[in-house]
């Protein structure tokens, strides 16, 4: 599944001042357009529901394949994240406090994995794989790091944003604590919101690949719902629903633990929802 | 073609001092819930007279601004322009220029079509329109910036377009909303000179609102100290500074000092000593113990062995001195005494205050 | 990574007296990028090589292959073969979808938007909607595919309701999920939300005092949209359109999913002709059309910035 676009919202996504005097009053055409667009979001869910049946929900889980599926695709998102985070948190921290002029060469960087499609990606790494790690699906815990590379980023320096890092450094040291330390006791701690964000980010992306997987002929769970509609239509659209649904709590929980951390802090932080355009935008367009 | 009248010089613009229209705001009242904004405002502008709307924050001059301006509406109260009532006239339509506070300026396009954005709304043509753009930004010491864009100019740079872009449709009124609260000290001084200063050769009725008492002060023709939504009084400066009809009126124009006195007679006040008359009316429930409200040039302090007060610190103005003293009973007084005089008056010393004239003081309740 | 930054530290801390040479500035140097040497590892050999694999092959003779001791001489007839005859109609179909995917969103987004912005007691309604929006641009590839499918197949929820409404069999009327246009339905279940996300802050940051200043200067609502509102959104605006373009040309899983990589699409055709179902030995062609998709990809994407850089001056 995918992951959106983060960048760094005012605290709490900002109400917009409304022009008082409120005029302009043709509330029909708002009705039509929420209307319309709230069918055509509820109507597809709503019909996946119908479509499967109750049955179809209790019956995925009893399928072996689907156990061997799911469990490595969350084998694959354990790897991931965890590549992830240790290369790309003291990779940021690094660059923002040491080499700030290259800063923006390394959001130029992580853009690419946007620019270049998955599909593309793919079959430019089969090409290059060395023997051994073509057999395994390590190949592709490895790549999806560099899927998740640009969200990761984006969710750590927004993060280090939110707070003067540069000062508490300087404090930090100043009373003597060396790099290691400091990083570990200092800045860490104050990016958890952050990292818990690239996290969440990551682990949707990998729960939902199915371009890279399918190319690599691993059976992740996406995989296995393409492959198993030609055993049953139902259970593969209950599945589907059933990964929406995971999607979906995984995304309320970075709003939570989000709002209630910015609150604490009266900062700004990471918001999963909200795209300020002073800062680039960046999406997947489809997620993948 | 210029022609010089008493009032000042007309502007190649066509328009002749004393031009712009009288206001008269009666009875003007707003709630926002269960706030009451406005509490019956009324107030009559002059043609051509500069009337500073003064007061905190939340007293209501903001809206009674915006009312004028047409973007709010009253509850109740009516506001005319030249004998006729803007009720139901679009803001649109009002024919007034507004200064914002700041950032109004569109970004999107330069300082010259920024200016020249209201003409173009009246349908002038493009070579009118650059020309008269040219002219209010030559006013407004700008000529040089006018293909800039906003976000290329500075913060005072931005308010003078603005400034340019208000008065370039020759409006009856001009209304400033604080405009010069955004900006930093030098450049607002810099821009009071030159608001006053167009405002005057153009004739323009004006309403300019603020909350600092010195930029009122300085500019208007006449002030009015607002109060949670109600007039607690309109005057000159000078008669607002001298003779404020209210405690807060003195004490938010200016620096008061509050000194304890006790009622001696039926209106009169002994205070360090003397005995005064009290302005203005006796305010009801009040006798006995009470504060009296003495400017720091209405204290005379000398260098008194074991006198009423020890000097706590000085703060030299330039020809004044504004001395610190902290007479027995722990009130702090401010005395304003010529620097050259007031050289042997270091922190420490014993010294005496004493009221330096007689004239009717100020009287509030002990606090 | 704590060593290089330490080491990094303390050549600079060790500031004895002795004349700094400039070997040790230039080593300090080369220290301080050290800290970065693992990330550029791994950018390098999972995308930079990859690429540059892929752009290699892409001018290899179609049955070659790539042979480590000597390549082939480079031809362009994978490239040629790329833009004729089903690979043509490939591109021409993503195009367009891509494009429509863009534009409808755009717009319908759009209208999305305005309406929250302008709504009184907006508040909640606003965050509702950004919510909703931000969840629903997460829901994409195959569960999308499979929602769609539960919808509008020939034994679709909605299939049904239109034929018992209507009596009307949409499928015997032509209508098929599996064609470009079906594929695009499903493409704006993410689309749409992404625009709203995107558009809503630019439509927040025009500020009421422009609308004001226009009004007192005489500017009704439609002077205030063509000369303010408009030109200070359009960059946003267009580069939304962009970034929703480049999306749909990205996209492969949705299709994949809903047509089972029978559809005429370039990223569809790319797996067909690598996943060695299809026509083995082709495989030089499918890093041709790979490579022709991210160049395409790229020219949007830098569009996409300057806009963006154009729109965060204004909104600021």
């Amino acid at each position: 599944m995918a992951a959106l676009a983060t960048a760094v919202a005012d605290a709490e996504a900002p109400a917009p001042q409304q022009a008082a005097g409120g005029r302009r009053t043709f509330p029909v055409w708002r009705w039509v357009i929420m209307l319309v667009a709230a069918a055509y979001f509820l109507i597809p869910l709503y019909s996946a529901l119908r479509f499967a049946g109750f049955k179809a929900f209790t019956q995925v889980t009893s399928y072996p394949s689907f156990g061997t599926a799911f469990a490595l695709s969350l084998r694959l998102a354990v790897i991931a994240t965890v590549l992830t985070l240790v290369l790309m948190v003291p990779t940021t921290v690094y660059v923002y406090l040491r080499l700030p002029r290259i800063r923006r060469l390394l959001e130029a960087i992580t853009i690419l994995p946007i620019v270049i499609p998955p599909i593309v990606l793919i079959i430019g790494v089969l090409r290059l794989a060395p023997g051994f790690l073509k057999g395994t699906p390590n190949l592709l815990g490895l790549e999806y790091v560099v899927l998740a590379m640009p969200f990761a980023y984006r969710s750590l320096d927004a993060g280090l944003r939110s707070f003067d890092v540069k000062t508490l450094v300087e404090a930090s040291n100043s009373l003597g604590a060396g790099w290691p330390t400091t990083l570990w006791r200092v800045v860490i701690p104050n990016l958890r919101t952050a990292m818990l964000s690239a996290t969440v980010l990551t682990v949707a992306l990998v729960l939902g690949e199915y371009t890279m997987a399918s190319l690599d002929n691993f059976q992740t769970f996406p995989v296995w719902i393409v492959n198993f509609e030609q055993n049953s239509g139902p259970v593969s659209v209950a599945a589907s629903l059933l990964a929406l649904f995971v999607t979906w709590l995984l995304l309320m929980l970075i709003v939570t633990v989000g709002s209630r951390s910015s609150r604490k802090r009266g900062g700004a932080q990471v918001t999963l929802f909200s795209v300020s355009t002073a800062t680039v935008g960046r999406t997947v367009g489809e997620p993948e | 073609m210029t022609t010089n009248t008493a009032a000042g010089t007309a502007t190649d613009l066509g328009q002749a001092p004393e031009s712009g229209a009288p206001v008269r705001i009666q009875a003007l009242s707003r709630s926002f819930g269960i706030v009451r904004a406005l509490d019956g405002l009324s107030l009559d502008i002059a043609p051509g007279e500069l009337v500073a709307l003064l007061g905190p924050s939340g007293c209501g001059k903001t809206t009674a601004l915006r009312i004028v301006a047409g973007f709010e509406s009253a509850d109740s109260g009516s506001v005319s322009v030249d004998g006729k009532d803007i009720a139901a006239v679009p803001a649109a339509r009002r024919d007034m220029g507004m200064v914002f506070q700041s950032y109004s300026l569109f970004p999107n396009m330069t300082a010259q079509d920024n200016v020249g954005f209201g003409l173009r709304m009246r349908k002038l043509n493009s070579a009118s329109r650059t020309k008269k753009a040219g002219e209010l930004l030559e006013m407004v010491g700008l000529s040089a910036q006018a293909r800039q864009y906003p976000h290329q100019l500075s913060g005072g740079q931005q308010q003078r377009v603005a400034l340019a872009r208000a008065l370039a449709i020759e409006p009856r009124v001009l209304l400033l909303d604080e405009p010069l609260s955004a900006l930093d000290a030098k450049v607002r001084l810099q821009l009071r000179e030159q608001i006053k200063t167009l405002q005057q050769r153009l004739g323009t009725t004006t309403l300019f609102v603020t909350h600092d008492q010195e930029e009122a002060l300085s500019m208007a023709d006449r002030v009015g100290v607002m109060r949670e939504g109600r007039l607690e009084q309109i005057a000159t400066p000078s008669e607002l500074y001298s003779r404020p009809a209210s405690v807060f009126v003195a004490e938010f124009v200016g620096t008061m000092n509050r000194l304890p006195g006790e009622y001696a007679g039926l209106d009169e006040v002994s205070v360090l000593g003397a005995v005064v008359p009290v302005a203005g009316d006796r305010p009801s429930g009040l006798a006995g113990v009470v504060d009296v409200l003495v400017r720091p040039e209405g204290l005379t302090v000398d260098e008194v062995p074991s006198g009423n007060g020890i000097v706590t610190g000085l703060t030299f103005l330039g020809s004044l001195t504004r001395v610190s003293v902290r007479l027995s009973g722990d009130v702090e007084v401010k005395v304003d005494k010529p620097s050259t005089a007031a050289v042997g008056l270091v922190p420490g010393t014993s010294v005496q205050v004493s009221l330096a004239g007689a004239e009717p003081v100020l009287v509030a309740t002990r606090t | 990574m704590a060593d290089s930054t330490t080491a990094a530290v303390a050549p600079e801390a060790v500031a004895s007296g002795a004349r700094p040479s400039r070997v040790t500035a230039a080593a300090r140097a080369i220290l301080r990028y050290a800290g970065v040497v693992p990330f550029t590892l791994y950018v390098a050999a999972g995308l930079v090589a990859p690429m540059i694999a892929i752009a290699v092959s892409a001018f290899q003779p179609a049955r070659g292959g790539f042979v480590a001791s000597h390549a082939s001489a480079p031809t362009l007839s994978n490239l040629n073969t790329a833009v004729h005859g089903t690979y043509l109609t490939g591109l021409q179909n993503v195009l367009l979808l891509s494009l429509a995917t863009a534009v409808v969103p755009a717009i319908f987004g759009f209208l999305i938007a305005y309406s929250i912005h302008t709504a009184r007691r907006g508040i909640v309604l606003r965050r509702v909607v950004i919510t909703a929006a931000g969840v629903f641009a997460n829901f994409g590839g195959v569960p999308l595919a499979f929602l769609f499918i539960a919808a509008l197949s020939t034994t679709g929820v909605v299939t049904g309701w239109i034929n018992d409404v209507f009596h009307f069999e949409i499928w015997n009327h032509g209508f098929s999920l599996y064609k470009p246009y079906g594929v695009a339905l499903a493409y704006l279940y993410f689309q749409i939300p992404l625009m709203v996300l995107v558009i809503l802050p630019a439509l927040e940051g025009l500020r009421p005092a422009w609308r004001e200043a226009a009004e007192n200067l005489g500017a009704r609502s439609w002077h205030y949209w063509r000369h303010v509102a408009g030109p200070v959104l359009l960059p946003s605006f267009l580069g939304c359109v962009l970034l929703l373009f480049g999306g749909g040309l990205s996209a492969y899983a949705t299709a994949e999913a809903l047509t089972g990589g029978t559809i005429a699409l370039t990223p569809i055709q790319i797996g067909a002709l690598l996943n060695g179902n299809v026509l083995a030995g082709q495989e030089n062609l499918g890093y041709a059309l790979g490579l022709i998709l991210v160049v395409i990809i790229a020219v949007v994407m830098v569009g996409y910035t300057m806009l963006q850089r154009r729109a965060a001056r204004w909104l600021r």
